[in-house]
């Protein structure tokens, strides 16, 4: 490697793989993320699939992304990518806004046709041009050398075409200094069972690596410093799949066995195939017949004995508010995940949005407290997920667990908890003491109802959706039982603040100004926190991963600040939910509803303008 | 289904709780909970092993009145209350009690796919053709025509007949009965529990305050015997008051006759069997409307399929074999990981 022409030291890089949706971009995007994971580089990752299954192709409706941050420092998926690659002209159309002013396009100029431009809705014969790109671009001939690589091979052209991702891919990775070896051995895992379409793909990503190593006099690349990180044994984990785990470990750590009642809902479903796999694990993981019955279900389970849980995004937590009063008028533990998405109604199925916040604190009839959280980041989920089982089953409610489809498809190196690192989960069973005089509603001290487990003689017992009277659980329509009944309910979520972990301040903590944001936003908030910090601004930072109930100290420590900026994916729900739990709070909006995660300027200048008004 | 050792150990009275009853006096109801307590006793499954899941609506209540682990959830949604319930616990022996507005109007999704799905649930469809909970409007199960407070000119829907829905899902199990009929009751209700997977018992019941009289058709002490037949399995399907009319098949159809009539003998007439795998001649005598032919009360239908608790279950352990993994570490370590010092 030492006769690359030009060698960038950069902290961390950024890639954008984008093609049309059979262009395989999302397993090179994959592939290339695990090898560099597998460097020891903190890797952050963001597909961005199209809309549409199945865009005519090469039309801008059917173009698919992939984008990875990997190196140091690496919070989120990036900004703006340093390299992109575009399979097609319209990959390029749809991707050129994300790549750096002196970054690099690899763009299969072979695709680049009269028809390809037209396809893509270009107006001129001059794509560079007409997107107003000034970064370089490495016309490869992408699909001309892929023929030629898999000329004796054989296969049809289809075939051929479908091994052009991985031309890509062996560019990339010569740019970035990745050995072969790495994507070799997980193409050879892939197609064990192929082998020879593993041969093609090891001809033509050579084939990509080498094409990059006879132009190096004309590229600028770079070289990725790896992250210190904590010891212990790592993998790659989607908050997906991390919400998954924590949910069994919260089953394996409460003995309590998991059932999950869902029904599929993008960008939600993988927690459904992740937990339908686990059968191997003893999870019972049932795809019921709507929204409804998956929620439902889940009760039936949790009136079991069961850790039960459901899964969904926006629409379908919409059609399950019914079924989660009961919940939390039954007083039954039930993990709800919504996996939020752009709305309202089917809206950007998707993309990602914070839009949903209002819906989980207050979209149910009557007085119906239960606990909200918010998960940050794609490791993240492991510890909310487990959390909103552990508050569930221990506090005997229903818990929403609020991620998006950023950090769900998102992946980042998660290091697996070693033996320990997660408390016991005990649940509030009828005690022994009280068997003899227990009724249905009876409660602890800290008004948490005992969970009698169908099976166990004596106590049988019948719960509801109806009122029901405190001292004996038996049907009450008694108005002073109702409003007592109404407080018990509220103070039991109201005390699980005693059980959280308190706000803590990042930042700058002299500053006047404080930035709070809740779930996903906090990789963005923090890199521009940093900024502004770096660049003089005095401003400190906090992030809500428990929302309903606050922790304890949040109006003591948000009080201390002249301003609290709230910046949010939606138009300002974390706002005045704020405003109306501590009135004195001055506070201040960034908001962003595109679809699209926060980009770190875009926070930068929003607190830049935030704070020059304020002084005005 | 786990059965006491020591036979008859429980009385009905031992399902029951002290909760008022307050369904109105006169209603089907009450028999239905009788029957059902009854029933329970004589299949001996322990209180603490039975559990009574039911959705919204006047039959709905009973739960409310068993001392079993019983749960009264929300409009419609019993079915898919019971079927989490029951996968979660296969040793629980699970009754579901539903009405025709809760089962086929706004839980009418749940209740064909849990029969689809053959849930090994015990399911009382209390029909009455009304709403009464709400105070008189038309159900799924009015007929054409019928007046009631959401349709003063009377509807301008055709009905649903429960059988027919069940057997469009592919049921396995399906019954009939008549709230006064105690004795069929208690005979399709534990015939219900004994069979494994969803086992439909469509009860025709009356409401007294808001369609009274509803199925006096079949039900007039003198018309019933003529009106109705009461199916066993392997027996002639015999009814009248002189007990001399018989079902006889009639090309593709069935025709009621009169035995030493129209040259039809005892050898004519059909015997029946609930366990035949086809359910072509149930359908046929599940839709029998006491018309031509009489209304089928009686086990109609009771075939052997796997059951989805028990198929999950099964899965579990088949999973748990292949993969060998104790623990969420297993599966975690078994995929691509990397360390770091």
């Amino acid at each position: 490697m030492e006769e690359k022409a030009k060698v960038q030291f950069r902290q961390s890089i950024v890639v954008r793989f984008s093609g049309d949706s059979g262009d395989g971009m999302q397993l090179a995007g994959n592939i290339f993320s695990n090898v560099s994971a597998g460097l020891g580089d903190r890797i952050s990752t963001f597909p961005d699939y199209p809309a549409e299954v199945r865009a005519p192709q090469g039309s801008l409706g059917g173009v698919s992304g992939f984008q990875v941050h990997i190196g140091h420092g690496v919070h989120t998926p990036g900004d703006e990518c340093d390299v992109l690659v575009a399979m097609n002209p319209a990959a390029l159309k749809q991707n050129a806004q994300f790549l750096r002013k002196n970054g690099a396009a690899i763009v299969d100029i072979d695709t680049f046709t009269q028809s390809g431009l037209d396809k893509a809705l270009y107006t001129t014969t001059e794509p560079y041009e007409e997107l107003g790109m000034t970064a370089q671009v490495i016309e490869a001939p992408i699909t001309t050398m892929v023929k030629e690589a898999l000329k004796d091979t054989g296969m049809d052209l289809k075939a051929q075409m479908k091994c052009r991702n991985m031309f890509a891919l062996g560019l990339v990775c010569w740019l970035f200094n990745r050995p072969m070896e790495a994507p070799l051995k997980f193409l050879k895992a892939k197609f064990a069972d192929k082998p020879e379409v593993y041969a093609a793909n090891e001809l033509v990503i050579k084939g990509g690596y080498n094409y990059g190593h006879n132009i190096h006099a004309t590229v600028s690349t770079y070289r990725i410093q790896s992250d210190d990180v904590r010891p212990g044994t790592y993998t790659d984990v989607t908050g997906n799949k991390a919400t998954a785990w924590g949910l069994i470990k919260a089953s394996e750590m409460s003995g309590r066995p998991l059932v999950l009642g869902s029904y599929p809902i993008t960008p939600a479903t993988d927690i459904l195939h992740e937990l339908a796999k686990r059968r191997d694990l003893g999870v019972k993981a049932i795809q019921m017949e709507d929204e409804i019955g998956g929620i439902c279900s889940a009760i039936g389970a949790a009136f079991a004995g069961h850790l039960a849980v459901t899964t969904t995004s926006g629409p379908g937590l919409a059609l399950k508010s019914e079924a989660l009063g009961l919940a939390v008028m039954a007083e039954l533990p039930l993990v709800l995940v919504d996996v939020q998405r752009g709305g309202p109604s089917t809206g950007l199925p998707t993309k990602t949005e914070q839009t949903d916040l209002q819906q989980a604190l207050y979209g149910r009839s009557g007085e119906s407290p239960l606990v909200v959280l918010a998960a940050a980041s794609p490791t993240d989920c492991f510890k909310m997920a487990f959390q909103a089982a552990r508050i569930a089953i221990e506090h005997m409610t229903p818990v929403i667990l609020l991620t998006d489809a950023f950090i769900a498809n998102g992946s980042s190196a998660w290091r697996i908890p070693e033996e320990g690192e997660y408390p016991v989960i005990k649940p509030n069973f009828v005690p022994e003491a009280v068997k003899a005089t227990w009724t249905p509603f009876m409660r602890n001290a800290l008004g948490i109802r005992y969970w009698a487990i169908p099976g166990t003689p004596g106590l049988e017992h019948v719960v509801g959706g109806l009122e029901k009277d405190y001292n004996t659980g038996i049907l009450s329509n008694d108005p002073i039982n109702h409003a007592h009944m109404v407080e018990t309910r509220r103070m039991k979520i109201a005390n699980i603040a005693n059980v959280i972990p308190e706000l803590n301040l990042k930042g700058d903590p002299t500053a006047d100004t404080i930035i709070l944001g809740w779930g996903s936003t906090y990789g963005h908030i923090l890199d521009a926190v940093t900024r502004l910090n770096a660049d003089g601004f005095k401003i400190a930072m906090t992030h809500l991963r428990y929302i309903n109930p606050l922790p304890k100290n949040t109006a003591e420590l948000l009080s201390r600040f002249k301003t609290v900026i709230v910046a949010e994916l939606n138009t300002g729900q974390m706002a005045s939910y704020l405003q109306s739990k501590i009135p004195n709070l001055n506070i201040c909006h960034i908001n962003k509803v595109q679809g699209q995660p926060f980009m770190v300027q875009e926070i930068v200048d929003g607190v830049k303008n935030i704070m020059m008004e304020e002084e005005l | 289904m786990e059965k006491n050792t020591n036979p008859q150990t429980h009385k009905p009275l031992d399902y029951k709780n002290n909760q008022p009853i307050r369904w109105c006096p006169g209603c089907g109801d009450h028999a239905v909970l009788n029957v059902l307590l009854k029933a329970m006793s004589a299949l001996d499954i322990p209180p603490e092993k039975t559990a009574v899941i039911s959705g919204i609506g006047c039959s709905s209540r009973l739960p409310y009145y068993t001392k079993t682990y019983a749960f009264h959830t929300i409009h419609g949604r019993g079915g898919a209350v019971a079927t989490g319930f029951k996968t979660a616990n296969p040793e629980m022996t699970v009754w579901q009690i539903s009405g025709d507005g809760d089962c086929l109007a706004i839980g009418g999704n749940h209740f064909i796919h849990e029969v689809r799905r053959n849930i090994d649930v015990n399911l009382l469809l209390l029909n009455n053709r009304i709403y009464g909970l709400t105070k008189g409007q038309f159900s799924p199960t009015s007929a054409r025509g019928f007046k009631s407070k959401s349709s003063p000119y009377g509807t301008t829907e055709d009905p649903f007949v429960p059988a027919e829905l069940a057997f469009g899902a592919r049921g396995t199990f399906f019954a009939r009965s008549l709230d006064v009929e105690l004795g069929i009751s208690q005979e399709v209700m534990m015939a219900a529990a004994n069979h494994k997977g969803c086992s439909v018992v469509e009860i025709l019941q009356n409401c007294m305050i808001f369609n009274n009289g509803i199925h006096s058709y079949i039900t007039e002490r003198e018309t019933r015997p003529d009106r109705t037949i009461h199916l066993v399995h392997g027996e002639k399907m015999i009814f009248g008051t002189d007990r001399n009319r018989g079902i006889v098949q009639d090309g593709f159809g069935l025709k009621a006759v009169t035995i030493g009539e129209d040259g039809y003998t005892m050898d004519d007439v059909l015997v029946h069997d609930a366990h035949c795998e086809k359910s072509f001649v149930h359908q046929m005598l599940a839709m029998m409307d006491g018309t031509d032919l009489p209304v089928a009360f009686g086990v109609i239908r009771d075939v052997e399929a796997p059951s989805y608790e028990t198929a999950v279950a099964e899965q579990v352990e088949e999973a748990k074999a292949l993969h060998g993994f104790t623990c969420l570490r297993d599966v975690v370590m078994s995929g691509d990981t990397w360390q770091v010092e």
